[in-house]
């Protein structure tokens, strides 16, 4: 029983990482209805300015910190200026197709500014087994990962009160819904993307400490965004909730699977257990759990 | 006709040509809206009315012409330009933020109302509570101007047709503008709505002083509501006028009024 326990509860915390990074596809995806393929190479990106920043410029970890914000609030400017704003009114698959040559800018880029060697990023989270879990329960959890949920509860928290609460959550919900009427009470389209994809290279860099801290800052970091793919057809692509929730069913799923179903037909499920239950969600509730049913009168 | 005060020019457009590809949808339309009247655009379908209103609101730009906004003169305006001068309008097709409640899309609508900056608005606290509530008010007092106390919380995609046309009115009137832009308020309605919609609009004009330009095929209420009356077809202008000059109007009697209009 324990040992089932202790199953489930390293794939919650497995999902959560997962999580944050399919909450910075939502986020783009919510405000713009643009699939950001950069999403997963934005936190390879971020993690390779933090680290970058610390170890050539020998800042200390909290300006770094700061200094990375401003990169990534700094890149979202360039890219509604010269990636969104002239390619305003086109189709979402030209949007998308612009967002995966973006992906190969931002890792060429990467490559140019800090080297493409991997890097160690510790910024001194804790590692390791969690003691006290170990003592009192005989579970063992890593510390990194109980940091990581906690990061994402107060995240999650700040993002739902700012979506729902203030003018500016308001007005990208807004643009989300329908441009025109947006533009008609006064909200700058360009303004909300700056926001939106500044908001959203924020949490690439906390999914970029999360992943960098767990396994290194290497160019792999980027494709953790094929991961987020099916937490985010499981939550629904426009629900924040649904992300978090998402990547803790994908995270709880794997590891049980690998480990209760993986003996009898073969092992190796892990890997590809996410994409066979995306598909299942996709052929019987293609909105996700959390995604918004398109509410049409006739 | 109810009697209320009209001052001087607030917005005149000046010679306006606008075309899509070889299609001219505008044809050196020129006319000037005064402060506080009722200022009606009726034609046939495809006379350019709408067209008219998205130059005015900055969503299409002509290619000839100006328009003079409260004494500035300019080819054309931004969207965000044109509402922050106080410019609000509505849709011919209904264009709510459908997945959020009423109060929300009238909150959406004092938008430019609100100042604090995104440091205050992402912590949520000190000033931007203070302002969030007070424009809450402000949004309230709408919800009870328009009657519809009941759909507060009600997400607006889910509201019958009748009371999303007013949201949106609520939506556009939550700005405070002094140029309120209306593209058929009243499509699609029962009598009964239609008399409310009406009685809104005359309310509007009279108690907050604001100027409003039209757009409406029921005749009986174009010609009840307005002060003036410029009249369109395929994009030319046909005629312009006190409400009665333009009913006697026998070009106008040809093109439009003759023939009996359809029913949206």
């Amino acid at each position: 029983m324990i040992f089932f326990i202790e199953v489930v509860l390293s794939g919650l915390m497995a999902g959560v990482m997962y999580s944050l990074v399919a909450l910075g596809f939502v986020l783009i995806f919510k405000a713009s209805g643009i699939f950001n393929f950069a999403q997963g190479v934005m936190a390879l990106f971020a993690a390779l300015t933090l680290v970058g920043l610390m170890e050539k410029f020998g800042m200390p970890i909290w300006l770094a910190i700061i200094g990375t914000i401003a990169v990534m609030i700094a890149l979202a400017w360039a890219i509604e200026r010269f990636m969104l704003r002239p390619l305003v009114n086109q189709e979402p698959i030209i949007l998308f197709m612009a967002t995966i040559g973006l992906a190969y800018v931002l890792e060429g880029m990467g490559d140019i500014l800090w080297g493409s060697d991997v890097k160690m990023l510790d910024l001194g989270i804790p590692q390791g087994a969690s003691d006290w879990m170990l003592d009192s329960f005989d579970i063992y959890i890593e510390k990194l990962e109980i940091f990581a949920a906690a990061t994402a509860a107060v995240m999650v928290t700040f993002l739902a009160i700012f979506f729902q609460k203030t003018r500016i959550g308001r007005a990208l919900r807004a643009v989300a819904d329908d441009h025109q009427a947006a533009l008609s009470v006064g909200i700058s389209l360009n303004t909300i993307w700056v926001i939106v994809w500044s908001v959203a290279g924020i949490v690439a860099l906390v999914a970029g400490i999360m992943w960098g801290s767990k396994s290194g800052v290497q160019f792999s970091l980027s494709l953790i965004a094929l991961k987020a793919l099916p937490v985010l057809i499981l939550g629904g692509f426009t629900s924040v909730p649904g992300a978090i929730i998402g990547g803790m069913i994908i995270g709880v799923g794997e590891k049980v699977a690998e480990i209760y179903l993986g003996p009898i037909i073969g092992g190796a499920i892990e890997n590809w257990f996410a994409y066979m239950l995306a598909l299942a969600f996709l052929l019987f509730r293609p909105q996700g759990l959390f995604g918004e049913r398109i509410i049409e009168r006739v | 006709m109810i009697e209320h005060k009209i001052g001087g020019e607030m917005l005149k457009v000046e010679n306006i040509s606008l075309s899509f590809g070889i299609m001219k949808v505008l044809d050196d339309i020129s006319f000037d809206i005064k402060r506080g009247e009722i200022r009606s655009i009726i034609g046939p379908n495809g006379a350019g009315k709408s067209s008219m209103l998205n130059v005015i609101n900055g969503f299409y730009h002509p290619q000839q012409g100006s328009i003079t906004f409260k004494g500035e003169t300019r080819k054309q305006m931004a969207p965000h330009v044109a509402a922050s001068h106080g410019i609000a309008r509505t849709f011919q097709n209904i264009a709510l933020f459908k997945g959020m409640s009423t109060l929300d899309n009238i909150m959406t609508g004092r938008n430019l109302k609100m100042k604090t900056n995104l440091f205050w608005q992402a912590l949520h606290i000190g000033p931007a509570r203070t302002e969030e509530l007070e424009n809450r008010e402000a949004a309230e007092r709408i919800i009870d101007f328009l009657d519809i106390q009941a759909i507060r919380k009600k997400p607006v995609g889910k509201l019958p047709y009748g009371l999303q046309k007013r949201v949106e009115l609520g939506r556009a009137l939550a700005a405070e503008p002094e140029l309120l832009l209306l593209d058929e308020p009243m499509a699609g309605m029962n009598s009964e709505e239609k008399e409310d919609m009406c009685r809104f609009v005359l309310d509007v004009n009279s108690e907050f002083g604001t100027t409003i330009a039209l757009i409406e095929h029921d005749m009986a209420v174009v010609m009840d509501l307005s002060d003036r009356v410029l009249v369109l077809d395929y994009g030319k202008q046909l005629a312009d006028g006190l409400p009665d000059e333009v009913r006697n109007n026998q070009t106008v009697i040809d093109a439009y009024l003759g023939i009996p209009h359809e029913q949206d």
